[in-house]
């Protein structure tokens, strides 16, 4: 069983007032997300995310399609017994102090009032909120709110979190302690998926990543396969290299970067197999320090993507009137 | 049951800490106070006028209450998107406005029963402090129980009114739900004026669509006994009980209403 299945899942929203006009804000979003899995969402602003997220917590409805979480449909109360949800952005009742609106929020899962304070503490302990626990909320910067926001996330101990920008608003040291809390859920069993266009994040945290872009599915699939594909060659660090022997061989380079010390970094390009250059490098004299491919990184694939789904699939304007399904 | 319970207490304790609450209770308090200083400026209407004052500011604040964190309960919910939260726990979106109404209601009706204790104090003051002569002109005791069941009803009124917020406020902005709310209120409170306007109005029209109005809107003027009480005159239990069975389906019919318009919004 899949912990999260999508399927044609579509929302168009109407927009302008004297001509309404559908404006599709997601289009035919097909997913599938394992049990235990730590899977990133990402996409630009404006890309879809959130309104998937909506989706599948049901504060909105889809215009066609449908969704499933742990095998059941989406808008079954039973399985928000088992989810957590972060929104973007958090805001929460301003008169609670930390500790009662996570008590709050533990009740509605059946906890009793002094379970859900001590729920609440473990929680609060875990996300980094001290004696600002008992603080009413109005008091809290947004980090601390943001803080406050996972800890409501993780109040039922769930299978499948959700978190939307889990990052946002959060110090370095705060978004450090979250990435470790993300992998000890992940470690648990737990599935994570989180939202995001931070894409350090999602390289430092996710086993399988989906890419939106203008409200639809660009790639999806696991970190390395899609970056994998992406190597855009190698690099090479060589000592004790001749000046006429670098001459030579620069028209089988792509750049060449002294290193300082008699070193060179050369940059091979992937029609160039390292084995090829390596023995004529050696024959004139050079010491190889090191060698290692260049992976495209994240970033790199993302804006390919997200730059290649701007060109050839749809500009904003299309998204407006029906036109994003053509 | 339990979802709504726990909502309601969510509700109520947010709203019992807002110091606007607090002040505005704090003002009705300190209304019925001065309206002590104002009476001893009149000859043989101290008691009433306090009454009358006390009556009318535990109304009208209480309404003012009612309104104010009606609009909050969903649309200010919707716009800060606090309901995002609570919406993704095990609590359906039907839970979620009963749960709320019924936690507003609760803050009420504590803000209502401490203006009543207010009132009461500031009479007795006036009550121990009159000398057995004058209070012989008066209509009736200071200490009147019967003015009670005034209290009572403005209870069930700002019931009835923080419905109709709610209501409003599931589909509309905060802006027009207190226009709308505040429209409501006005035309309630001539509910009689309306069904029987063919007696003044030469128009075929108007008084039929004064006359739908009258079926639709609630009978707010059948809740306001506030000047019968402070002259004494009877309210007869049956009153009442008919007055507020009616007010009671009337914000039934409205929770029911705004559950399933609710149902379907899209919370953007």
């Amino acid at each position: 069983m899949d912990a999260i299945r999508t399927e044609g899942l579509t929302k168009r929203y109407s927009v302008g007032f004297w001509k309404p006009r559908p404006y599709a804000a997601l289009e035919d979003l097909n997913l599938t997300v394992a049990q235990g899995e730590v899977f990133g969402f990402l996409g630009p602003n404006g890309a879809g995310k959130t309104t998937t997220l909506k989706l599948l917590m049901q504060l909105i409805y889809p215009t066609s399609g449908h969704a499933e979480i742990l095998g059941q449909p989406v808008g079954d109360v039973a399985v928000r017994r088992r989810i957590g949800y972060l929104p973007e952005n958090p805001y929460f009742y301003e008169n609670l102090t930390a500790e009662e609106l996570i008590e709050y929020f533990a009740r509605l899962f059946g906890y009793s009032s002094a379970d859900g304070k001590k729920r609440a503490g473990k929680l609060l302990d875990e996300v980094g909120i001290g004696v600002e626990r008992r603080f009413h909320l109005r008091k809290f910067s947004k980090g601390m709110v943001q803080r406050v926001g996972i800890a409501q996330a993780l109040v039922n101990d769930p299978e499948v979190v959700f978190l939307d920008e889990p990052m946002s608003g959060l110090d370095p040291i705060g978004r450090r302690e979250v990435r470790e809390l993300i992998l000890r859920l992940r470690e648990r069993g737990c599935t994570v998926f989180f939202s995001s266009h931070v894409l350090s994040d999602a390289e430092a945290l996710c086993s399988r990543v989906a890419i939106l872009a203008k409200g639809r599915l660009v790639a999806n699939g696991p970190l390395d396969a899609l970056t994998a594909f992406q190597a855009r060659g190698w690099e090479l660090v060589v000592s004790g290299l001749k000046e006429e022997v670098l001459g030579r061989a620069k028209y089988r380079l792509s750049h060449v970067t002294p290193l300082g010390g008699g070193r060179f970094a050369l940059e091979l390009p992937p029609t160039t197999a390292p084995e090829q250059l390596i023995p004529d490098l050696v024959d004139a004299g050079a010491h190889i320090v090191s060698l290692n491919p260049l992976r495209a990184t994240l970033e790199d694939f993302f804006i390919a993507q997200v730059g290649a789904a701007g060109d050839a699939r749809m500009t904003s304007d299309d998204r407006v009137a029906g036109r994003a399904a053509s | 049951m339990r979802a709504i319970g726990i909502v309601a207490s969510g509700v109520f304790r947010d709203s019992i800490r807002d110091r606007i609450a607090y002040g505005l209770v704090f003002f009705a308090v300190l209304l019925m106070a001065a309206s002590f200083l104002l009476a001893q400026l009149t000859a043989g209407q101290d008691v009433k006028i306090i009454k009358d004052l006390g009556l009318a500011a535990s109304s009208a604040i209480g309404l003012f209450i009612a309104v104010f964190f009606g609009i909050g309960l969903v649309t200010k919910e919707v716009d800060r998107r606090s309901i995002y939260s609570l919406l993704s726990k095990p609590v359906t979106r039907s839970q979620f406005i009963v749960g709320k109404y019924v936690g507003l209601v609760l803050t009420l009706l504590i803000n209502l029963a401490v203006m009543v204790i207010a009132f009461y104090v500031v009479l007795a003051y006036l009550d121990w402090t009159t000398p057995a002569s004058a209070k012989a002109a008066w209509e009736a005791p200071a200490l009147d129980p019967r003015m009670l069941k005034a209290f009572v009803l403005i209870g069930v009124e700002l019931m009835v009114m923080t419905a109709v917020t709610l209501f409003f406020s599931t589909f509309s902005s905060s802006f027009l739900s207190v226009a709308m709310t505040a429209a409501v209120y006005i035309i309630g409170h001539f509910g009689d004026d309306l069904k029987h306007l063919d007696v003044t109005v030469q128009s075929y029209i108007l008084p039929i669509l004064a006359r739908g109005a009258y079926y639709v809107m609630p009978n707010l003027a059948r809740l306001d006994i506030k000047a019968a009480v402070v002259h004494a005159e009877p309210v007869s239990a049956a009153q009442m009980f008919f007055a507020s069975l009616s007010s009671g389906l009337y914000v039934a019919t409205l929770l029911v209403g705004a559950t399933i318009i609710f149902s379907r919004r899209d919370l953007k």
